[in-house]
């Protein structure tokens, strides 16, 4: 069952999802674009997170610009090997999010590390052990987007 | 100006790996924590904000937990001398989440362009994938869109064992 959300929950979330101001007293600030005080948001944020319709409040870095390299990879497994092949995978810190796909590429996985080396290292590493090629898809340019999806 | 960070913006990147804190002044916790004075607190968070070190500060909704089940990768093959106008128009459309382009690999990848779509259920979805096969047509020569059935790991994305834990939500 999706969570429900009232209707200031909602106007939190579709506003809150970038721009939080990097002033004074945030939540105040925030609070008065909504409507809110600055308790009541703050309250509500908590609560936001503790049921879990928020997985973060804060900061969203970017990695590459912090020295690392990421790249989205992808395997064609064959159905009967899908669970073998996801515990190889997996088995590497240096996959972040794994995901099953609808199409012969099923599993797609993002590599983060700290070189492009030790991610073509773990590309290549991941091959040998699965007998599979990794499709690599790096990001080669992104077409900016400013905000999320409204809830 | 650099894109580097030095080890106090990582101390501050540490200090805010699990979120801002919530409460009145959260730079000032964040001071204390990090040894810094407020001002020195908001100046470099306002500085990697430019730098894009750091993308957005604010909430990263649950997708899932709130509805929104249906996850779509849509997937196209368009000229190269296009690319860059449509994926553009492509990424300003309000519902597609992450627009990038990435290097095909023919012959049983042919697609370049990406763009990701939430819906509550895949009818949503398809909708919202018609609306860019509109924006591209007529020159998309292929497109595929990829459902996630499954979740099989999601970990932040680490990058530097000692501090920097990136949250998910971040984009890569």
């Amino acid at each position: 069952m999706p969570l429900k959300l009232d209707e200031t929950d909602r106007a939190i979330v579709n506003a809150l999802q970038g721009g939080f101001p990097l002033v004074d007293r945030p939540y105040a600030a925030a609070a008065a674009e909504l409507g809110l005080s600055e308790e009541e948001l703050i309250d509500r944020l908590k609560r936001l997170l503790d049921i879990g319709a928020a997985t973060r409040f804060g900061p969203m870095y970017n990695a590459e610009r912090l020295g690392g390299a990421v790249m989205l990879a992808a395997l064609a497994v064959p159905p009967e090997r899908f669970d073998e092949v996801a515990e190889i995978v997996n088995a590497y810190p240096e996959v972040a999010h794994n995901y099953k796909r609808t199409h012969r590429y099923n599993m797609w996985f993002v590599l983060a590390a700290e070189t492009r080396e030790r991610i073509e290292e773990v590309a290549r590493a991941i091959e040998e052990r699965t007998g599979l090629d990794v499709l690599r898809a790096p990001k080669l340019r992104e077409f900016y987007i400013g905000f999320k999806v409204p809830v | 100006m650099s894109l580097k960070v030095d080890d106090r913006d990582r101390a501050i990147i540490a200090a805010t790996q699990a979120g801002l804190p919530l409460v009145p002044d959260p730079w000032g916790e964040i001071a204390e924590r990090t040894g810094m004075s407020r001002q020195e607190v908001l100046d470099r968070l306002r500085s990697m904000s430019e730098r894009g070190v750091i993308r957005r500060v604010g909430l990263v909704p649950n997708h899932y937990k709130l509805g929104w089940t249906a996850n779509g990768m849509s997937v196209w093959d368009i000229p190269d001398e296009m690319v860059e106008e449509l994926g553009q128009k492509v990424g300003d459309l309000p519902f597609v989440t992450h627009c990038y382009l990435r290097p095909r690999r023919p012959p049983d990848w042919p697609y370049n362009l990406f763009a990701m779509v939430h819906g509550r259920t895949r009818a949503e979805v398809e909708g919202k994938v018609g609306r860019i096969a509109m924006i591209l047509s007529p020159h998309f020569r292929a497109f595929d869109v990829l459902y996630s059935t499954r979740i099989l790991k999601k970990a932040g994305l680490r990058i530097s064992p000692d501090v920097v834990r990136i949250p998910h939500g971040s984009k890569v």
